[in-house]
């Protein structure tokens, strides 16, 4: 087998033609309307709560029904079905969120509570937090240079 | 170079070595594909009774390999050597399952080649007089594959349409020194190949020219054509990896036709299974081979056959540093029962 550089950027043309692609458009319908279902459910909650709660304690009892109806919908094996379909649409809400901690939670409890779940748990959104954390503070130190 | 070597890859067996008995374990969704009559036993519980994938395949492997020595009608104890593997850190799914039988053991990793591997191996053991009986297989498991090299099963994610499916279950084989059944005859031990792929999601390319050089090589080796065989049946390549080594054998002069098939093709029905391109893991072309072509090859359906397993070379480390994606493949020469009868 030639494994020259020609050979190798040749083939990999011969691949990029022989796999097919996503169906991006589709996905992105998909997406599109199942991850505005999910905000348009979460509008409808937050002015249920709007109603007998402050706009912050509002915002905060949304943020943890989504979650909590999502990890369960996780653990009976629904939301992966969900995201099959739904693509981002069900990634990019918060529920997205809550599924990326649930799952490999669920995923890692044979090898324990410890270096199973409590290891494991933030294996895909750890790097969210930390990533959004660092943006926050940077974000943070430019407002107060030249911001205020 | 040894006397039984031919060409630069290539081993021919004195007299060939017997597949004596075969056997072929698998779950629920392989039972559901167009192979599904053909496997010996369909465990419905994937998790098979244990508290953990990694178990649940470890008893895939028992059960399978207790059956395949059952079926030969000999004991655990006849076995000279057991040769297998599986995809899991430390092939720790074969030592677990294999653990009470006692027996010598070779553990092996070639990756979803495993079984060519074991194949290989096994017969040479036997044709150099080392060995009565070897027993040869090798496993996956779909949810343990998923863990290790992929992202939690109840991550709600997308598949692209070039990934494939591993299976689950185990291919096991007893190969003895007599006996009328089908024969390996030659051999063609496959180079670590790397054309640059790095798309973890798509193994049939990553894998593709692995099959290829052990073809080519095969071919040069022994003289034949593809058209010396009735069926040429690469490991899990699926629908784009086959498609690649048409195309690739061509630019090398070889017509791959219809007699060229792939296990991860076969294993599966695409559509109504949503499994993509195809079915992929060590178990893909070990429980192919055992339930599909051996009977073939038994009642002389089947004349001749090349079988190349085929395996990529990565880690999920290897991955994330950035490292291509290798590929290997072996390739096993074996005559049906119909082809000795023919040649005598």
């Amino acid at each position: 087998m030639d494994t020259s550089n020609r050979a190798k950027q040749e083939y990999d043309q011969m691949v990029k033609k022989a796999s097919p692609n996503s169906p991006i458009f589709t996905n992105c319908v998909k997406a599109f309307f199942s991850g505005g279902l999910i905000c348009g459910f979460g509008q409808l909650l937050l002015d249920y709560f709007s109603k007998t709660n402050s706009e912050d304690d509002a915002a905060l009892m949304l943020s943890v029904t989504l979650i909590a109806i999502s990890a369960v919908l996780t653990g009976f094996g629904l939301y992966e079905k969900m995201g099959k379909q739904c693509g981002a649409g069900t990634i990019v809400p918060i529920t997205g969120f809550a599924n990326s901690v649930v799952s490999p939670a669920i995923e890692f409890k044979k090898e324990g509570l410890i270096f199973g779940t409590g290891a494991k748990m933030f294996i895909l959104a750890g790097p969210v937090i930390v990533y959004g954390t660092l943006t926050s503070m940077i974000v943070g130190i430019i407002y107060y240079f030249i911001g205020r | 170079m040894g006397a039984k070597k031919i060409g630069k890859q290539t081993v021919r067996l004195n007299e060939g070595v017997r597949i004596m008995s075969v056997a072929s374990t698998v779950s629920k969704k392989e039972s559901e594909g167009p192979l599904g009559k053909y496997f010996d036993k369909i465990i419905e519980d994937s998790m098979f009774g244990e508290k953990s994938w990694e178990l649940a395949e470890s008893h895939f492997i028992r059960e399978n390999m207790e059956l395949v020595v059952q079926k030969a009608g000999l004991k655990m104890k006849d076995m000279d050597y057991l040769l297998c593997g599986d995809l899991l850190n430390q092939c720790t799914a074969s030592t677990f399952g294999t653990v009470d039988f006692q027996i010598p053991f070779f553990g092996l990793y070639g990756a979803c080649s495993t079984m060519g591997e074991s194949m290989s191996l096994g017969a040479m053991l036997i044709d150099g007089g080392f060995a009565n009986y070897t027993l040869v297989g090798a496993s996956s498991h779909f949810c343990g594959a998923e863990k290790q090299f992929r992202a939690p099963l109840s991550l709600g994610n997308q598949r692209p349409p070039t990934a494939t499916w591993t299976v689950t279950g185990d291919g096991a084989a007893v190969l003895a020194k007599k006996g009328n059944f089908p024969c390996i005859m030659e051999i063609t031990t496959g180079k670590i190949v790397d054309m640059g792929i790095t798309d973890a999601n798509n193994m049939g390319a990553a894998m593709a020219p692995a099959a290829v050089d052990v073809l080519v090589n095969h071919f040069k080796d022994t003289g034949r054509t593809p058209q010396d065989y009735d069926v040429i049946a690469t490991g899990d390549l699926g629908e784009v990896g086959r498609s690649l080594v048409v195309a690739l054998m061509k630019k090398e002069g070889y017509t791959m036709d219809g007699r060229y098939t792939d296990c991860g093709i076969e294993i599966f029905d695409k559509n109504a299974q949503d499994t993509h391109s195809g079915g992929s893991g060590c178990a893909c072309s070990a429980v192919t081979f055992c339930a599909y072509f051996y009977p073939k090859l038994m009642n002389g359906e089947i004349g001749r056959m090349l079988f190349i397993p085929t395996g990529a070379l990565h880690s999920p480390t290897s991955s994330q540093q950035g490292q291509n994606i290798p590929g290997i493949a072996h390739a096993v020469v074996i005559e049906g029962c119909g082809e000795k009868e023919a040649r005598k």
